[in-house]
């Protein structure tokens, strides 16, 4: 009995120890450090836009719309960057652009109660086409100089995208553990009348998580374009769907009061290391969305067996 | 018969049932007692076949039975009407009198049958509606009655009420009565589970009293049983003074309303509560008694005064930092966060008031505050850190009062502050509660049990459909003068 309960509480960590081995078994290249550092900038879109998918899970909700605003983000900078030349207006203007997006979304669903996963697929739609219209539909490289500072400058040989991320786990699950915010949110998810009842301004947080939502999705975008060079309006595609997934796995519930920082790491990983080693042995990209629907579907169940042993018990 | 034999299980080492062997006798209403936590509940469902036992079994009719599904016992003759049915709103009543077991003219469903069928088993419970009404239109008595009519048709045996009476009315409760005693006198054997002890001393020809988890005493005639008799098995000990009146003189008026009004409420409100007084709120179910609290809550009509000064109408935020709580009815749906743990759930509404710069937790100062309130109010829980939702009822009610109490709390507004929990817990409550009057506090609460009113307020307001019919001071009040003024007009006293 005692087996099983620590298999259920701490499964995910097993699975993902177990993944990292067979990793490192099927292709000998995966455990070399530039490897590594592929692997990191590999997830660093992802990783970001997962911690405030995180938050949105956990106050029972969905952001469909992070692929789009992550795409919308780039466009923006790298258009501000040629006209102004400064990396750090657009940064901004595409920050801006991703809160006024998330924002809308935390308005609607807050202010007039209509279902995130309506309007949340509405404003992907929505983004995606502003998207196109701004490059014109097709992607629009970066001209001046400098640009590529946020994806490409280096610090002790590891790239900034991938300190950025480490930094985005941090606050984030900071966040959600010790302030008064992120606790709210979980209690939001947990049980919405209750929350309402205990004075938690519960408007206020759906649409403060909203807009953090956007501005991430757009920050990713940001650095994505000055990491290529380039902003592609297909960039962000399905990203929301693989950020759900990476949660999921993580072990956060989809109907909302249950999540934790730690899980969403591990499931980020879990998903990347599998493309990674996947690309490593040059499997068929079919078959890799086979494969990574597949482990959605055996984390999901796993989750619901999980809290059969943990009733049970 | 339905007999249990040494029944015993256990969940994660906390042994909810032991050893518990008792009948239930054919044409018999078999009441079952105990505090919550008593394993009332999974008897029901090692009964209904929810959970199965670790040793014991119980016969029907001397047949073994070992159910592993609610479907197996359903087949097996054993239905169990849970306090939260289990029905399909937006389907017709023959639908959910017949789901599973559809009349069938090849793979379409024979609508006409179905109805046919059903309207003899809704003549059976004394239900005078067509087969064909929509379940959401039904009152919750009604769909008490519909989920019996289900049982019928499956020719239960054995038919396990859970609290049954927990939210009817009056009325409600004389129909289900009568129903009960035709059921008895068709042979059936019918275990009745409540709180209340009126109920298991009318209508119950035995009665079986359990305390952790234990078999205590099975009284097999009521004759001669009295009510206090079944309460100090049940809690072991004696309930001296639970209910003794204090004296304590009321000061200034603490919250005053003036025409608050809101949805469910026929006339605007204006009444008044004085600081250390326990003002209860009567009437029956349907009287608008929540609504009113909601309205001075959280409404935006009217205008509520906290020791004179005005409270902005914008929310329950704003109310709380006036100094005004609302402690909700439905614990479940407005009360608990389930998934959280009992220190999150209790800080829940003082959080943001001390935390650092107002966004860091303060983490000491809530683990102080929650293990102060912990041991304060008695609550029994494994630790901080459990899951409220492994507390037994009066203890998640105990978790959701010091919710609200803290040092600017001026009025306190409960709603059934007592409702679903065990004997022992009520007691508790009440002290609770006359202790903040005792500090100063204004009490505002809402009960449909005269006892309780009667016991507890230092003045009553009664309402009826929406309005307020009248107020008096508790010790000019009897239970039918009370009683009168909540009766919609046109009722009987």
């Amino acid at each position: 009995m005692k087996f099983r309960q620590f298999i259920a509480q701490s499964g995910m960590l097993l699975v993902f120890v177990v993944v990292v081995i067979a990793a490192c078994l099927i292709a000998p290249q995966f455990a070399t450090k530039i490897n590594m550092i592929g692997l990191g900038l590999q997830v660093s879109s992802i990783g970001v836009v997962s911690c405030t998918m995180l938050f949105c899970l956990a106050m029972g909700d969905f952001d469909l719309s992070v692929g789009s605003s992550l795409a919308l983000g780039g466009m923006v900078a790298v258009i501000v960057g040629n006209a102004t030349g400064s990396l750090f207006f657009a940064a901004l203007a595409a920050i801006a652009v991703g809160a006024v997006v998330g924002l809308l979304n935390g308005v609607v669903v807050a202010k007039f109660g209509i279902n995130a996963l309506i309007t949340t697929l509405a404003t992907m739609q929505i983004v995606r086409g502003l998207t196109n219209i701004l490059g014109h539909g097709t992607p629009q490289t970066a001209l001046k100089p400098g640009f590529d500072f946020l994806g490409n400058q280096t610090y002790f040989s590891v790239p900034l995208p991938i300190w950025m991320l480490v930094l985005f786990f941090i606050v984030f699950g900071v966040m959600l553990n010790r302030t008064v915010f992120g606790r709210n949110a979980l209690a939001i998810g947990g049980n919405r009348e209750a929350a309402i009842l205990a004075g938690i301004k519960v408007s206020k947080t759906k649409m403060c998580v909203f807009a953090l939502s956007g501005m991430a999705a757009a920050f990713a975008g940001v650095v994505e374009a000055s990491r290529l060079q380039v902003a592609s309006n297909n960039a962000g595609d399905k990203l929301e769907l693989q950020a759900i997934s990476a949660c999921v796995l993580g072990g956060v519930s989809l109907s909302g009061g249950v999540g934790t920082m730690s899980g969403t790491v591990v499931g980020v990983l879990i998903m990347g290391i599998v493309e990674n080693v996947m690309r490593l042995k040059s499997v068929d990209a079919f078959y890799q969305m086979v494969v990574t629907g597949t482990i959605l579907l055996l984390a999901v169940l796993f989750d619901r067996l999980k809290l059969r042993i943990l009733r049970a018990a | 018969m339905l007999s249990f034999r040494s029944i015993s299980k256990a969940f994660s080492g906390v042994q909810a049932l032991q050893d518990v062997s008792f009948d239930v006798q054919d044409g018999s209403v078999h009441g079952l007692c105990g505090e919550n936590g008593a394993g009332k509940s999974t008897l029901l469902k090692v009964l209904s076949g929810v959970h199965m036992p670790d040793s014991g079994h119980f016969d029907i009719d001397g047949k073994h039975c070992a159910f592993r599904s609610a479907l197996d016992a359903l087949n097996g003759g054993v239905a169990v009407i849970y306090q939260e049915l289990n029905l399909v709103p937006e389907l017709s009543i023959a639908e959910n009198v017949w789901l599973g077991h559809f009349a069938r003219m090849g793979p379409f469903v024979d609508f006409k049958e179905l109805a046919g069928r059903t309207e003899q088993s809704l003549k059976q419970v004394g239900l005078d509606l067509h087969p064909s009404t929509k379940l959401s239109r039904l009152s919750i008595g009604q769909k008490q009655m519909v989920e019996i009519a289900k049982a019928l048709t499956r020719h239960a045996r054995v038919i396990a009420f859970d609290e049954p009476t927990s939210s009817l009315s009056a009325r409600e409760v004389d129909t289900l009565f009568s129903l009960i005693r035709d059921l008895k006198a068709k042979g059936l054997a019918i275990l009745y589970v409540s709180h209340r002890m009126d109920e298991i001393t009318t209508l119950c020809d035995a009665c079986t009293v359990l305390r952790d988890g234990r078999h205590i005493e099975t009284f097999v005639s009521m004759e001669g049983v009295a009510a206090a008799t079944i309460v100090n098995r049940m809690v072991g000990r004696e309930l001296a003074g639970a209910m003794v009146e204090e004296d304590h003189a009321p000061g200034a008026e603490v919250l005053e309303l003036k025409n608050v009004f809101g949805p469910g409420l026929h006339e605007p409100v204006s009444l008044s509560v004085r600081s250390g007084e326990i003002v209860g709120i009567f009437g029956l179910i349907g009287a608008g008694r929540t609504e009113l609290l909601k309205a001075i809550y959280m409404g935006t009509q009217g205008q509520v005064l906290i020791g004179q000064k005005l409270v902005p109408r914008a929310g329950p935020n704003n109310s709380i930092r006036n100094g005004l709580v609302l402690c909700p009815e439905d614990r479940k749906k407005e009360g608990i966060v389930p998934m959280l743990p009992v220190a999150e759930n209790l800080n829940l509404s003082i959080r943001r008031s001390v935390a650092k710069l107002g966004f860091w937790l303060a983490r000491k100062a809530e683990k102080a505050n929650a293990t102060d309130f912990v041991n304060r109010l008695r609550i029994k829980t494994a630790s901080l850190q459990a899951p409220i939702s492994s507390l037994s009822g009066g203890n998640q009610q105990k978790v959701i009062l010091a919710r609200w109490l803290s040092e600017q709390l001026k009025v306190i507004l409960l709603d059934e502050p007592t409702r679903g929990i065990d004997v022992g817990s009520k007691a508790e409550i009440y002290g609770i509660v006359r202790d903040l009057a005792k500090k100063g506090i204004g009490v505002l609460f809402v009960s449909s049990e005269l006892p309780e009113v009667l016991a507890l307020s230092d003045r009553v307001y009664v309402m009826s459909e929406g309005r307020i019919t009248g107020s008096m001071l508790t010790k000019e009040a009897t239970e039918r003068s009370l009683l009168s003024l909540a009766l919609p007009k046109g009722g009987v006293a």
